[in-house]
């Protein structure tokens, strides 16, 4: 992957360097106990996709690392740095950025709003321009209500908002869901751009056609553990034990 | 005639706390998921900042509009960190009782040492005297105390619907947990929250120093029609509870004119007729 040598941000030095390494992993929704030791990597510069059925626990591995789940346990380090005990307003200044399943577009903003609310968190991210040179969708609609917008729209502000704050690790959950095959392309097309300029992306997908047009690498998640992995390359020959683990 | 116009001024003054109140009541409602019954006491906790000033300090009105929201806003926040932070998540229920016992000890110290009579507050000299307008007589007082209570609610609806600090607030009033995710100190955000609501109501303290005089039960006798003032606007909506505050305000000191036995009683007949026909209140979203 030379273009992401070429555009490596600091502290990206080179792309087989591990920026997250998730050990032993274990989350708790009140009660119900969701991931049981789930171990992944992810490199620098890569496009890691995480994939599962509904209920595997991929949601929550995100939230895990993010830091907005009640009880987590084990180790996540981010660029040698310990997650585990940190609240999510400091994970979220060391560069990392979550684009929930949700979307989470608040109702009360407009646009613009929706678009700079989450703070610079350190230099090197997108301008304005070009955010809107990827979503020039949002550039016509700065003023209307966040929540108007149509499904599509919301899921390419929600993208666009964590593209201004320098965070140089993305975690999208989702990005594809119910969305028309058109825009799944324009976030396909997102996506790769995000890599070229030397994002690190993690992903979580169901849809394992659109995730196989811009991941790096694959894990498997069942009952809140990884079991598999294997590259992008490797794709094909993983195709049936895929489809068992699936159940598509 | 003049006699109507008098009564719409009181009804006009007394709309102007209602409005700061209600507004402080929404905030914090908004952003904390607490019904806050303290309210009344930090109101009343401001007149009595202001009167300490004066009298131990030799602080002015002015002075005092400025000092007394500062410090009893971060009584207030002491309140926050120290108590109030760990009802997160808890049933509103919790948060009401819970301010509803801060109210009764604060009330309770400040009547244990200065009884329930009332301590004067001068007015200051460049508000003294009044106007005649013609059609009636305005002491110049009151009408500085509704335009200021005007201009502080108007500046608070800017704060927080037009700038980006407001933006925060309420997109942390609709997902808390995002906001964090986001990088924000929301819990910082929350206690600052809780100081301004705070501070709005120790302002409306001081202004009414000077008409109501500085009693420990001043803000228990008005808090119960802020409250229904509140459920009248809806929590939600930070235009509609200073619409609402000013409105009932003036309804009241109509009603004191046309039927005054209804006086004390309107605005609680109004309470009942939009919880029957809009409970979520006027201007209010569902929960």
């Amino acid at each position: 992957m030379p273009e992401v040598m070429t555009a490596a941000k600091p502290g990206q030095a080179a792309a087989t360097s591990t920026i997250l390494d998730v050990k032993n992993l274990e989350s708790w929704y009140g009660e119900s106990h969701i991931l049981h030791g789930m171990n992944f990597t992810v490199n620098a510069g890569e496009v890691v996709t995480l994939l599962g059925r509904n209920g595997a626990g991929k949601t929550t591995t995100l939230k895990s690392i993010m830091g907005i789940i009640g009880k987590r346990t084990g180790s996540v380090q981010f660029n040698g740095q310990q997650l585990i005990r940190m609240t999510s307003d400091r994970i979220a200044r060391l560069g990392i950025a979550l684009c929930p399943e949700e979307r989470g577009i608040f109702a009360s903003l407009d646009v613009r709003e929706n678009l700079l609310l989450p703070p610079v968190v350190r230099p090197g991210g997108l301008t304005l321009d070009q955010i809107f040179e990827l979503f020039p969708n949002l550039k016509e609609r700065l003023k209307s209500q966040g929540t108007k917008l149509s499904g599509g729209e919301q899921q390419m502000l929600a993208i666009a908002r964590i593209l201004r704050t320098g965070a140089s690790f993305l975690m999208l959950d989702e990005p594809t869901e119910g969305l028309a095959p058109v825009i799944i392309q324009q976030i396909g097309h997102t996506i790769a751009r995000l890599k070229k300029e030397g994002f690190t992306i993690l992903l979580v997908e169901q849809n394992f056609r659109f995730a196989s047009t811009v991941a790096d690498r694959y894990y498997v998640v069942e009952h809140g553990k990884v079991i598999d992995g294997f590259a992008n390359a490797d794709l094909a020959a993983n195709m049936d034990k895929l489809h068992t683990y699936l159940g598509v | 005639m003049q006699a109507l116009y008098a009564q719409l001024l009181v009804g006009l003054i007394n709309g102007s706390f209602y409005a700061l109140l209600s507004l402080g009541l929404a905030v914090i409602f908004g952003m904390l998921n607490i019904i806050n019954f303290a309210h009344g006491a930090l109101y009343m906790m401001g007149a009595f900042c202001a009167y300490f000033l004066l009298n131990l300090g030799g602080i002015n009105y002015w002075w005092a509009l400025l000092l007394a929201p500062i410090i009893v806003g971060i009584f207030g926040m002491i309140l926050e960190r120290t108590l109030l932070q760990w009802l997160t998540g808890l049933d509103h229920l919790y948060g009401l009782l819970l301010t509803f016992g801060i109210a009764l000890i604060v009330q309770g110290l400040f009547q244990n040492y200065f009884g329930s009579s009332g301590l004067p507050y001068a007015i200051p000299d460049q508000l003294r005297g009044g106007m005649n307008l013609g059609f009636m007589f305005l002491p110049i007082y009151r009408g500085w105390v509704v335009v200021f209570s005007l201009i502080v609610c108007l500046a608070t609806w800017f704060l927080i619907e037009r700038t980006r600090l407001g933006a925060y607030l309420r997109a942390a009033t609709e997902n808390p947990t995002l906001v964090r995710a986001f990088g924000v100190n929301v819990p910082r955000m929350i206690t600052l929250t809780y100081g301004l609501g705070v501070g709005l109501a120790a302002l409306a303290g001081v202004l009414s120093a000077p008409i109501n005089q500085v009693r420990p039960l001043m803000g228990a006798d008005l808090i119960i029609v802020v409250f229904a003032v509140v459920v009248i606007g809806g929590m939600g909506s930070i235009m509609g509870s200073i619409i609402t505050g000013f409105a009932l305000g003036v309804i009241e000191g109509l009603t004191k004119y046309f039927y005054p036995e209804a006086s004390n009683t309107v605005v609680f007949v109004l309470m009942v007729l939009v919880l029957l026909v809009k409970p979520t209140g006027l201007t209010g979203r569902a929960a």
